[in-house]
């Protein structure tokens, strides 16, 4: 059952590395901040997979709590950001 | 029987990911990749979590569980409304098949 966990924590965090292609390709800004929070959510799912894995799943899913929060944050205030410095 | 149950959902999930990795890279210009992102990410993301959710049973980590599946399932769609209507604010251009659509 673990083995089959890894295989899907593994799977995920390769694909991890598809959003990198993304920031380092992306033209615009916008783009690269899609490709943050792309990784931003395949790293809440690790978290929480890893968590499984190793039996120790109260404290992964309180770091994939925080780090789900985080995550929606910062694309929210990076968007804002961005908003505002298109009109200057 | 949960383990089937749970197990099924994880790998629906996964594919969803997949596809919003693979939509991230393959569309043509910003607006269409903020699809990948806000809509099969969500989804996979749900999926993934609520098939934990169903193996671990009813445990509280379960409940926390529900409760990140909530607010990535409320969350992430609104976080790519915003940056989307950021790109729009900010006279981003919009791609277009036709002729003068250049591929981004």
């Amino acid at each position: 059952m673990t083995a089959l966990l890894l295989g899907v924590a593994l799977v995920i965090a390769l694909l991890t590395v598809v959003p990198v292609f993304r920031i380092v390709a992306g033209p615009t800004i916008y783009d690269r901040v899609l490709g943050v929070g792309l990784m931003g959510t395949n790293a809440i799912l690790l978290l929480v997979l890893v968590g499984y894995i190793y039996d120790r799943i109260d404290m992964f899913v309180d770091l994939a709590v925080a780090y789900a929060i985080l995550n929606f944050v910062g694309v929210v205030v990076v968007a804002k950001y961005l908003e505002r410095r298109g009109e200057t | 029987m949960r383990d089937v149950v749970g197990l099924a959902l994880i790998f629906g999930g996964l594919f969803f990911v997949l596809v919003s990795a693979l939509g991230l890279v393959r569309f043509p210009d910003f607006y269409t990749r903020s699809h990948a992102l806000g809509k099969s990410d969500t989804l996979g993301t749900i999926l993934v979590l609520g098939g934990l959710a169903v193996y671990g049973g009813l445990t509280l980590s379960s409940l926390k569980l529900l409760l990140i599946l909530i607010f990535v399932g409320l969350g992430n769609p609104t976080a790519t409304h915003a940056l989307t209507r950021a790109a729009l604010r900010s006279r981003h251009e919009i791609w277009s098949r036709r002729e003068g659509g250049k591929k981004e």
